[in-house]
C-alpha cells in the first residue's frame, strides 16, 4: 500500500517498535500508532506548540517532525508523573490551578522542562521568552509563568 | 434591559435524582452544563461537597449527555453558576436533608443531634456507622427538591478550590480527540470556502486511490474521506483540497467595516428612555470598531459519530448538546430520540466554534460506514476558514452635555454582523454541511438575539450610567457572506469599548478625571465599588503623553450580571506594550474565588489579544487565514502582570464571571493608548499599522 519502514524508538524510557511511512510525523506515530495520546494536535504547522515533546533532551514540535528524523529518546507529558511522584513542573501547575482548558499545557510543560533542565534558575522573563512558540488561548499565561518560576527554583535546588 | 430570560431548571427538572446520582462510593453531579475549560465541573463539585458534607474527592461531574442529563440548552451567557449551580446546590441540600431525616429515624434521635463529616454521619460528634452515600442508595430520589424540608446541619468546612480535572488535561488523555474505540476510522471533510457552494469538479476515483483511503463519501457538495490511519487522512485531505473546484459567492466586500458603515439597513430601536436633550446641547462623539475575531481555540474542532441502524451516537464538544441533537435529527431525518449526544471536553471554547459542524460532518461520514465509529478532526485551516468568526462591528456613540458639563444623554448605534448562527437558530438546523448535501437547505437569514436574552449586537449598548436620556439604535447587517456567530461577550465587547471610549472623550472635553466622571454618573453602589477598588490598586499613574498612559474601562455584563472594572498602564512606541493591568470584579457570591479570578485573568488576556493584535483576514467571500502566521495572538513574552481583586459578596446571588472582563479590557486599553498618544485610535486592532494609519489620517 505505502512504503513503510520499521522504527525503533524509546518513549518515556520504554523501547517501542513501529512500522510507519518515514514522513509520518512523530505526533501521529505517538497518538495513532502507539496510543500515547498525552501529546496534543494543535495546528500541524509547528506554530502553536501544543504537540511539543522532548527529543534527545531538546523541545521539538511533534507535528512536523518526521519519524525518520527522530534521533534520540522521546519524552512526553506522561513522563511528568509516575510511581516516584510528580515532576516539579506538574506539581507547580496543579498547585496553582495554572490552566483553564489545559489543552496547551502538555506541550508547555515539555518545552519548560527542556528549557529549565539546561537553564537552571531562569528568570520569569527568560521562561516567557522560551515559551513564545507555545500559544495559550484561555489567558492562563500568568498562572503558568508563576508555576514555572516555582518549578525552576525547585529544580535548581534539587539539581 | 433589566431582565434576562432564564428558564428555571428546577421547574423543568424538579427531582433530586435529576441532578444527583449516588454511584458506589461516589456522588455524580448531573448538570446539563458542559465543561468548556472554564472550570464549571470543579465549581459544581465544590457546591455539592459544601452542601452534602461529602469529601471533595467523592464527588464527580457526569459529562452532559442527551440521554442522561437535564436539558439546559446552551452553556453560554455566563449563566452556568447562576442557574445550574444554584439548582445543584438546592438538590444537594435536599439530598442531605433526606439523609439526615432518615438517619434520625434510624437512630431515634433528633435531627439536630446529627452532623456530617467527610460523608460520615455523626451523633453528638460520635460516628454512627451511617454514611450519606450509603443512605442515599436507599432514598427516594424522585423526591421533589423544592418539597424537601431543608435540615441545616453542621458539615465539612472549607472545600478545596482546585481543578480536579487538570492533571489529566496535562499528563493524560481526557479529550475528545483522545478517545479510543474499536474499529475507529479517521474522517476528514473537504470544505468549500463558504456556504452555500457547488462542487464543480473532483476526481473521486483519484481521491479514493490516495494512500490509505478506504472510502470517499460524496453527497452533493459534501465531500469527505475515511482512512484507518490518521496520517493518511491528513495527507489525502490536503491532496483533495488542492484538487477540487468550488463555486460560491465570491463577489463580496473585503473591507467588512466599510460595508457595515455604509450599509443601508434601516435602524431598529432597541431602547429609548428619558427625555431627549436639547438639539443645541454640546455633543461629544466617538466611534469604535472591531474586525472579525477568530475563536482561536488551540485544538481545532473534532467529533466522533457511530451510526447503527436508525440510531446515531455522537461524542462532541458542542456548547449545546440538546439543541444540536434536535438540529442533527432534523437535518438527517431521524427522530430526536434516535440521536444520542455525549459531551466530551476538548480545547477551550469561547463561543460557537466549529464543534457543532464537525459533529454533523462526522455523522454524514458515519452514515456511509454503519457500525464503525468515525472521528472527524478539523485542521487548523478548517477552523480558521470554516468555523464562524466573532462578528465585526462598528459602533457610533455620542454624548450630550448639559450646561454644567454633566452628561445629559447618550445615543449608541451598533452596526453589526450577526451574533447568532447556532444550531436551531432561525428555525433551521443551521449546520454548515446541511447547505451542501442533496436535498439540504441553505443557511437561514440570521436574526439578532433578543434583549430579553441579553441581546446580540445591542448587548451592553445601553450605558449603565445614570443618565436622563439613553437611546440604542442598532443595525444588523446580514448581507455579508462571511459566517459569524456567538463569541464571548457578543456585542458587549465593542459596545462597551465605544461607551467607555466616549466617557474618556467626555472627560477630556470637560477637563474631568475619567474615574471621577464615571463615579459621578453612576448610582449603583456595586458599580462604584469596583471602580473605586481598581483605582485604589494601582499606586501613582502615569501623567499621559510622551507615549505612556493609563486608561480605565468598566461595565456590568449584560447590565444584569457581573461588575468589572479594568485599569491598564501602557507604553506606545511603534507598538503598544502593556506594562500592567489591574481589575476589580463583583460577581456576587464567588462559589470558587480562584475560579472567578482565573476567568477574569483569562478574559482580560484574551480581550487584550483581540484588542491589540487580532483581525481575521477576508477576501472575495472567504477567510484567507490558514495558519497562526496569518492570525497572530498574544504570546507569553507580551503578557503583562495582571492583578485581580474579587470583591466578596457572600450574601448576593452569583452572577457569572466568564465574559465580564472582555469589554472593560478593551475600553481600558483604548483609553490608555489615547492617554499616551493624545489621539483616539477608533478601529481595532491597536497594532502598529492601525496606529500609523490613524495618525497619518490626522
Amino acid at each position: 500500500m505505502t512504503d513503510r519502514h520499521v522504527f525503533d524508538l524509546t518513549v518515556n524510557g520504554v523501547p517501542r517498535r513501529v512500522e510507519a511511512e518515514p514522513d509520518m510525523p512523530l505526533l501521529y506515530v505517538l497518538r495513532d500508532l502507539m496510543g500515547e495520546r498525552e501529546t496534543r494536535f494543535g495546528c500541524g504547522d509547528g506554530l502553536c506548540g501544543a504537540c511539543t515533546v522532548i527529543v534527545d533532551g531538546r523541545a521539538a514540535e511533534a507535528c512536523d517532525l518526521p519519524v525518520s528524523a527522530v534521533a534520540g529518546p522521546v519524552e512526553t507529558a506522561a513522563s511528568l508523573t509516575g510511581p516516584a511522584g510528580d515532576h516539579p513542573i506538574l506539581d507547580a501547575l496543579l498547585s496553582r490551578n495554572a490552566g483553564q482548558c489545559g489543552y496547551c499545557l502538555s506541550g508547555i510543560a515539555m518545552r519548560a522542562k527542556a528549557f529549565l533542565e539546561v537553564t537552571p534558575g531562569a528568570s520569569r522573563a527568560e521562561i516567557a521568552r522560551a515559551l513564545d512558540r507555545n500559544l495559550c488561548r484561555c489567558g492562563a499565561h500568568n498562572r503558568i509563568l508563576d508555576a514555572l518560576e516555582q518549578a525552576a527554583a525547585q529544580m535548581e535546588g534539587t539539581a | 434591559m433589566k431582565s434576562v430570560l432564564v428558564r428555571d431548571p428546577l421547574s423543568l427538572f424538579p427531582r433530586i435524582g435529576d441532578w444527583l446520582e449516588p454511584q458506589g462510593a461516589r456522588l455524580l453531579v448531573k448538570s446539563g452544563r458542559v465543561e468548556l475549560g472554564q472550570g464549571i465541573d470543579a465549581a459544581l463539585i465544590r457546591i455539592a461537597a459544601a452542601e452534602t458534607g461529602l469529601p471533595h474527592g467523592a464527588i464527580a461531574a457526569l459529562p452532559a449527555a442527551t440521554h442522561l442529563s437535564p436539558n439546559e440548552g446552551f452553556t453560554a451567557g455566563s449563566l452556568s453558576i447562576t442557574v445550574s449551580g444554584l439548582a445543584v446546590r438546592q438538590a444537594a441540600a435536599a439530598l442531605r436533608s433526606l439523609a439526615i431525616a432518615t438517619a434520625a429515624e434510624i437512630r431515634g434521635c433528633a435531627a439536630d443531634a446529627l452532623s456530617i463529616r467527610d460523608g460520615h454521619i455523626l451523633q453528638t460528634g460520635e460516628d454512627t456507622g451511617l454514611d450519606l452515600l450509603g443512605l442515599a442508595q436507599g432514598l427516594d430520589l424522585s423526591t421533589l427538591v423544592r418539597e424537601t424540608p431543608v435540615i441545616d446541619t453542621p458539615r465539612n468546612g472549607a472545600v478545596p478550590d482546585t481543578r480536579p480535572d487538570l492533571r489529566a488535561r496535562i499528563a493524560g488523555a481526557p479529550f475528545l480527540q483522545d478517545i479510543a474505540m474499536d474499529g475507529l476510522l479517521h474522517g476528514r471533510v473537504i470544505h468549500p470556502p463558504n456556504v452555500p457552494a457547488q462542487l464543480i469538479a473532483v476526481d473521486e476515483a483519484a481521491l479514493a486511490a490516495r494512500p490509505g483511503v478506504v472510502k470517499v463519501v460524496r453527497d452533493g457538495a459534501f465531500l469527505g474521506l475515511l482512512t484507518e490511519v490518521e496520517w493518511h487522512a491528513v495527507r489525502a485531505a490536503e491532496w483533495a483540497a488542492a484538487h477540487v473546484t468550488w463555486q460560491y459567492e465570491d463577489n463580496a466586500p473585503d473591507d467588512v467595516r466599510d460595508a457595515l458603515r455604509t450599509s443601508n439597513v434601516p435602524p431598529e430601536l432597541s431602547l429609548e428612555e428619558g427625555d431627549a436633550p436639547d438639539a443645541g446641547a454640546r455633543r461629544v462623539e466617538t466611534t469604535a470598531s472591531r474586525p472579525y475575531i477568530s475563536h482561536g481555540s488551540i485544538g481545532p474542532s473534532a467529533a466522533i459519530a457511530l451510526w447503527q441502524k436508525d440510531r446515531l451516537q455522537v461524542w462532541c464538544h458542542s456548547q449545546g448538546i440538546f439543541p444540536l441533537r434536535n438540529a442533527m435529527a432534523e437535518a438527517l431525518g431521524l427522530a430526536p430520540e434516535s440521536v444520542e449526544i455525549t459531551f466530551v471536553p476538548a480545547a477551550g471554547c469561547y463561543g460557537h466554534n466549529g464543534a457543532d459542524d464537525a459533529a454533523m460532518d462526522a455523522a454524514l461520514l458515519a452514515r456511509a460506514v454503519p457500525g464503525r465509529p468515525v472521528r472527524v478532526q478539523w485542521s487548523r485551516a478548517d477552523e480558521f476558514g470554516f468555523a464562524a468568526s466573532g462578528a465585526a462591528m462598528v459602533v457610533e456613540a455620542e454624548a450630550f452635555l448639559d450646561a454644567d458639563g454633566r452628561i445629559a444623554g447618550m445615543v449608541v448605534r451598533p452596526r453589526s454582523a450577526p451574533h447568532m448562527n447556532r444550531p436551531g437558530s432561525g428555525g433551521h438546523p443551521n449546520l454548515r454541511a446541511l447547505s451542501l448535501i442533496e436535498g439540504g437547505s441553505p443557511p437561514p437569514v440570521p436574526r439578532d438575539l433578543p434583549l430579553a436574552s441579553g441581546g446580540g449586537s445591542d448587548r451592553n449598548a445601553a450605558p449603565l450610567y445614570a443618565l436622563p436620556y439613553r437611546k440604542v439604535e442598532k443595525r444588523l447587517v446580514d448581507t455579508l457572506p462571511y459566517r459569524t456567530s456567538s463569541l464571548r461577550a457578543l456585542g458587549g465587547f465593542a459596545n462597551v469599548l465605544a461607551i467607555e471610549a466616549l466617557m474618556d472623550d467626555v472627560a477630556a472635553a470637560t477637563g474631568t478625571d475619567p474615574i471621577a466622571l464615571r463615579l459621578s454618573h453612576l448610582d449603583d453602589p456595586r458599580a462604584q465599588a469596583v471602580i473605586r477598588t481598581v483605582a485604589g490598586m494601582t499606586g501613582p499613574r502615569p501623567s499621559g503623553g510622551d507615549g505612556r498612559g493609563w486608561g480605565i474601562g468598566f461595565a456590568r455584563y449584560k447590565n444584569t450580571a457581573g461588575y468589572c472594572a479594568v485599569l491598564a498602564d501602557v507604553t506606545v512606541d511603534e507598538d503598544v506594550s502593556v506594562n500592567r493591568i489591574w481589575s476589580a470584579v463583583d460577581v456576587g457570591e464567588a462559589i470558587s474565588p480562584d475560579g472567578v479570578a482565573n476567568q477574569i485573568e483569562g478574559g482580560i488576556l484574551q480581550a487584550l489579544s483581540w484588542t491589540l493584535k487580532e483581525a481575521v483576514p477576508v477576501a472575495a467571500g472567504r477567510v484567507t487565514a490558514q495558519t497562526w502566521d496569518d492570525y497572530p495572538i498574544l504570546r507569553f513574552s507580551e503578557v503583562p502582570p495582571v492583578t485581580v481583586t474579587v470583591l466578596d459578596r457572600p450574601d448576593d446571588p452569583p452572577l457569572g464571571a466568564g465574559e465580564a472582563a472582555a469589554g472593560p479590557t478593551a475600553g481600558a486599553l483604548s483609553n490608555a493608548v489615547r492617554h499616551a498618544l493624545g489621539v483616539r485610535i477608533p478601529d481595532l486592532p491597536l497594532n502598529r499599522e492601525m496606529i500609523a494609519r490613524t495618525l497619518l489620517r490626522g
